[in-house]
């Protein structure tokens, strides 16, 4: 299992010109954590709509690498955007879940995760072409390298431990997160 | 058009989205949309996206205007009830969205369970904060669509077109 704030850190080092989506609760504190940025958009609410937002943006900008962060909860809730987005697969799109098998905000419940679901299996059963499930820090470095230049969507789940970093809490005004994402791509209102 | 009895407002909802240069389409199949989506599959500046529940859409659509992309989703009233969380997304960040919606549980509607969700879509959307607009008559499709894509759009918001039972038909069985 991984440090979740380190793997992050990791896969967002010399970002080029990588876009970010992140899913509500740490997957945004742990996005936050390695750096703020014009081109990371928050979730602060919408839960299961992250790995979506993502394919449109990639389907929009299909010259950039579109990154979706998410967790497993928020993944969990939203699964059926892996068959919506195997069907059009991007290849610059590339959805990876930190999971931790804990429902984190709500007190750390137990997820599907912890018993037998494996997400990357599912991602895999339903169409995506390159799934990875990420235990240790080659894995990790192998990943960050596939998310900058994997010609194919690529899904990931990343196994880290289930504890609770201090919140890193970005700017929560969700137009102004839209509007300076916008500007960051050069697109006026 | 193949059949010279059918339609041709589906062809008109088409034309205004070219028009209002819509770039991607999300859709859960309903009967009454299969023109307009058939046109959709068929145009490659456009991309069609099927969906498994159409709360998927509003996300899709969100993505795509922070792209600098425009999207429209196409759904049955069903489906609204699917999205409501998903509609604060929209709500929150003053995302355009456009929704066209074929209705169920209406005029000629023969299958029961049709009938709740149909009734309380419009209150639904009105209460997740969309602007909800209402089609009865084949002239009055194109227009109405046009008002809002373009409030939609020039004033990020969330707009729902319903495209009543009695405009798309009765279903035959």
């Amino acid at each position: 299992m991984l440090d979740r704030r380190r793997a992050v850190k990791r896969l967002l080092a010399d970002r080029g010109d990588l876009l970010v989506v992140c899913g509500l609760g740490s997957p945004t504190y742990d996005v936050a954590a390695a750096g703020d940025d014009d081109r990371n958009f928050y979730l602060w609410g919408a839960m299961g709509g992250a790995a979506m937002i993502g394919l449109g943006l990639a389907l929009a900008r299909p010259e950039r690498r579109v990154l979706v962060l998410t967790g497993d909860g928020e993944m969990l809730m939203g699964m059926g955007a892996l068959a919506t987005i195997a069907a059009k697969a991007p290849p610059n799109l590339a959805v990876v879940v930190l999971d931790n098998s804990r429902f984190g905000e709500t007190g750390g419940q137990r997820s599907h995760t912890a018993g037998p679901t494996d997400l990357a299996a599912v991602a895999a059963g339903c169409g995506i072409p390159l799934t990875m499930s990420v235990t240790d820090e080659a894995g990790l470095d192998a990943l960050a390298q596939s998310v900058r230049s994997a010609n194919a969507t690529l899904f990931a789940r990343i196994s880290i431990a289930p504890d609770m970093p201090p919140r890193v809490l970005p700017l929560r005004d969700g137009a102004a997160l839209k509007r300076r994402f916008r500007a960051a791509l050069g697109i006026g209102d | 058009m193949s059949d010279a009895a059918a339609p041709d407002w589906p062809d008109r909802i088409f034309a205004v989205l070219k028009r209002g240069r819509i770039a991607q389409v999300g859709y859960v199949p309903d009967a009454g949309h299969a023109r307009l989506i058939e046109l959709v599959c068929a145009d490659p500046e456009i991309a069609d996206v099927v969906l498994t529940t159409e709360e998927e859409g509003i996300a899709l659509a969100a993505g795509a205007w922070l792209g600098g992309a425009r999207a429209a989703l196409l759904m049955q009233s069903s489906g609204v009830g699917n999205c409501i969380n998903m509609l604060t997304l929209a709500r929150n960040c003053r995302f355009p969205l456009l929704m066209l919606v074929t209705m169920r549980g209406e005029w000629g509607e023969f299958n029961a369970w049709q009938v709740p969700m149909g009734r309380a879509t419009p209150d639904a959307l009105r209460l997740s904060d969309v602007l909800v607009y209402r089609a009865e008559r084949p002239e009055e499709v194109e227009e109405t669509v046009e008002a809002a894509l373009d409030i939609a759009f020039d004033g990020e918001v969330a707009a729902a077109v319903l495209l009543s039972q009695r405009l798309i038909g009765r279903k035959r069985w």
